[in-house]
């Protein structure tokens, strides 16, 4: 079990920066998940956190060693490539127990130990058996199980689950964690996937070209996102998300008229602004109360997905979608009214694309 | 599902071919078969008549123990400039894909070499290892007469080893390097992580992926080491010392040419084409059932 912390990590392929000034400390046991859209750094900074790929400019800490000029085999970092980077000459026994081998662990020790750790994975069947000759499903066990042997101080992952299919990719995703929650180990895990990010981690670090846009629990991040690209990022589907500008007593105003009233709203008048609401938020159709400041969706098509359906149309000169569950009933011709309730908005300055406080100040 | 391009009528496809044909026939069957022909017979220097023999040029060939000792220096010549040339490709190839800064350039300066013609070559390792004032001459004012290829046999053998494989190490470097590009880098990097230093992942990882080029440049090198070793040999030392050079290639000519024995020369040749296609046999077996571990 090790702590990590980032100071100020940055990385730059030759002019390039691709990674810009980091900072991030992470407890020792903890699940941390890196979130980012393609090409973010998010490989590039498991992969300095590794000793893979030197960094450019910073400090990185694991155990509170300072481990800048440190080669990748005395970090103690295990990690989990995402196409598994197997060695494809040695068999499933050779590839599990290569590191204790290298760490001049007696053959019989090793045996035993690859056996338990097979165990563990339900490989005990395939140890003789070479790479080309398992499944995808097994090959990422088999990965895991190279690393789960060293019974590693940091775990890193770098979107492990990519290459599967939806129903193993649950069942690895419970694996993973449960396998976390017993070694006890400090995970790092990478993906593009908000939903494993939402399930597997302690901390989510939302990452959004090269620089750190919010670390926060799931629950902050859903509820609280400190950037307009977090709103959008988190979350299917994606929040609303309207730009207007402040207008005289507590409203935003919008391009094409619509006022919606922001109780406790302190802005200069005229600043742009950002209003976001989620889908699921809206009070919709019968739900929608009488006493509140009810709006018409016009509908352009609607996507039904059982438990709700999703409703498309505009609003406020914006597409917009509402989550209308499936006991509520409404006519594309009609249109659908809803409300929205003002605990469940968010704002951001449309210029610095940061979150507004206004939650703050109710609360 | 036949998606083969296919010609309209037989003809065509005959004549597209027939340049083709008649190439290969001017200048492979047709020699080779003379040859054949002339190994069976005893023939006349200066023309006028031939007499079948059978066997007897080959059994002459084979009973003679100054055939077996250029067979026997063909061998010591191929496995030491193959070894050479692949050992000294291998260690390029593996500082390259270390640290590939410049990549580009050695490899086509490293590809030079091969193009080079043989007698060329020949020349100007000459001129480097001549024992007055080449390279070398150095050892010969420590300890006059110890660098003598002109006289010392075994000084010689090495002098033409080293010309030869230096010509291939060009070639072998750019398979190795290629071969060595090729392997993912995620499997170097898991090595890493799995605790191997760089040594250890090259004999572990790296060394065990390349099995497939060792063996298709192990054959390659070995062919041409008996046959494109005509030119170095016939400039350099010209088979001397006291045939302390004389491949089994250099043989050929100079019992041929040298000696007027055309019949000997021509069972010679088989014998060394029979070697050698039995060498590419291998070659194309091996390619067939190449070492995949995908
Ligand atoms: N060797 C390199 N030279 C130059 N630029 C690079 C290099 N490696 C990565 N990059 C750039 O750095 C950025 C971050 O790459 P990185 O691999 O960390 O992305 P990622 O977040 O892991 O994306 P993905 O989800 O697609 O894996 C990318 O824009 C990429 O083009
Ligand atoms: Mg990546």
């Amino acid at each position: 079990m090790a702590e990590i912390s980032l100071r100020h990590v940055a990385k730059s392929y030759g002019r390039t920066p691709v990674v810009h000034a980091i900072d991030l400390e992470v407890a020792a046991g903890e699940f941390i998940v890196i979130l980012g859209p393609s090409g973010c750094g998010k490989s590039t900074l498991l992969r300095m956190i590794a000793g893979l790929e030197a960094i450019t400019a910073g400090e990185i800490a694991i155990g509170g060693r300072v481990v800048n000029d440190l080669e990748p085999r005395e970090r103690g970092c295990a990690m989990v490539f995402q196409n598994y980077a197997l060695y494809p000459h040695m068999t499933v026994a050779d590839n599990i127990g290569y590191a204790l081998k290298v760490a001049g662990v007696a053959k019989a020790e090793r045996l035993a130990r690859i056996e338990k750790v097979a165990d563990a994975l339900g490989l005990r069947d395939l140890l003789g058996r070479r790479p080309a000759q398992l499944s995808g499903g097994q090959r990422q066990r088999v990965a895991m199980g190279r690393a789960m042997i060293r019974e590693p101080a940091v775990f890193l992952f770098d979107e492990p689950l990519s290459n599967l299919d939806a129903e193993l990719r649950v069942r690895m995703r419970v694996e993973i964690r449960k396998l976390h929650d017993r070694l006890g180990a400090t995970s790092i895990f990478v993906t593009h996937d908000q939903v494993e990010a939402m399930t597997l981690a302690d901390r989510i670090v939302v990452l959004h070209g090269g620089r750190v846009e919010q670390i926060g629990t799931p629950y902050a991040i859903y509820h609280q996102p400190a950037s307009h690209f977090v709103a959008g990022f988190i979350g299917s589907p994606a929040m609303n998300r309207l730009d207007g500008r402040v207008g005289p007593a507590a409203t935003v105003v919008f391009a094409d008229g619509t006022t919606i009233a922001v109780p406790d709203l302190d802005l200069p008048e005229g600043q742009a602004v950002t209003l976001g609401i989620r889908p699921e938020d809206l009070r919709v159709g019968s739900e929608a109360p009488e006493d509140g400041i009810r709006h018409r969706l016009a509908i352009d098509f609607v996507e039904h997905l059982g438990p709700a359906a999703l409703v498309h149309g505009r609003f406020a000169g914006h597409d917009f979608v509402a989550s209308v569950p499936r006991h509520i009933a409404f006519t594309v011709v009609e249109g659908l009214t809803f409300t929205m309730p003002v605990e469940t908005m968010h704002l951001f300055d449309s210029t610095t694309g940061r979150r507004i406080g206004i939650d703050a100040a109710r609360e | 599902m036949e998606k083969r391009a296919t010609f309209g009528s037989w003809w065509i496809g005959i004549a597209f071919a027939v340049p083709q044909v008649i190439l290969i026939f001017t200048f492979f069957y047709w020699p080779a078969g003379e040859a054949i022909y002339w190994s069976l017979t005893l023939q006349q220097p200066w023309g006028g008549g031939n007499i079948w023999v059978g066997l007897d040029n080959f059994r002459q060939i084979l009973d003679d123990p100054i055939y077996w000792a250029s067979v026997l220096r063909s061998v010591v010549f191929a496995v030491a400039s193959t070894g050479l040339a692949m050992g000294g490709a291998l260690i390029l190839a593996v500082f390259v894909d270390r640290e590939c800064t410049g990549s580009r350039l050695y490899r086509v300066v490293l590809i030079w070499p091969y193009g080079i013609a043989a007698p060329a070559l020949g020349l100007a390792f000459r001129f480097l290892m001549a024992p007055e004032a080449g390279f070398l001459a150095f050892l010969n004012q420590i300890a006059p007469g110890l660098w003598d290829p002109g006289l010392n046999g075994t000084d010689a053998m090495i002098e033409i080893i080293v010309a030869f494989s230096w010509k291939y190490v060009g070639y072998d470097f750019i398979f190795f390097l290629s071969a060595l590009q090729a392997i993912p880098r995620a499997q170097i990097e898991a090595a890493a992580l799995d605790g191997a230093g760089w040594l250890r992942r090259l004999r572990d990882i790296q060394l065990p992926l390349l099995t497939p080029t060792v063996f298709f440049l192990l054959v390659i090198d070995l062919t041409e080491s008996f046959q494109d070793s005509f030119g170095i040999v016939d400039i350099m030392t010209a088979g001397g010392p006291a045939r302390a050079t004389e491949l089994m290639v250099y043989k050929i000519y100079f019992d041929g040419f040298r000696g007027f024995d055309y019949s000997g020369a021509a069972a010679q040749s088989i014998i060394l084409m029979v070697l050698i296609m039995l060498l590419t046999v291998l070659q194309f077996r091996f390619i067939e059932r190449r070492v995949h571990y995908k």
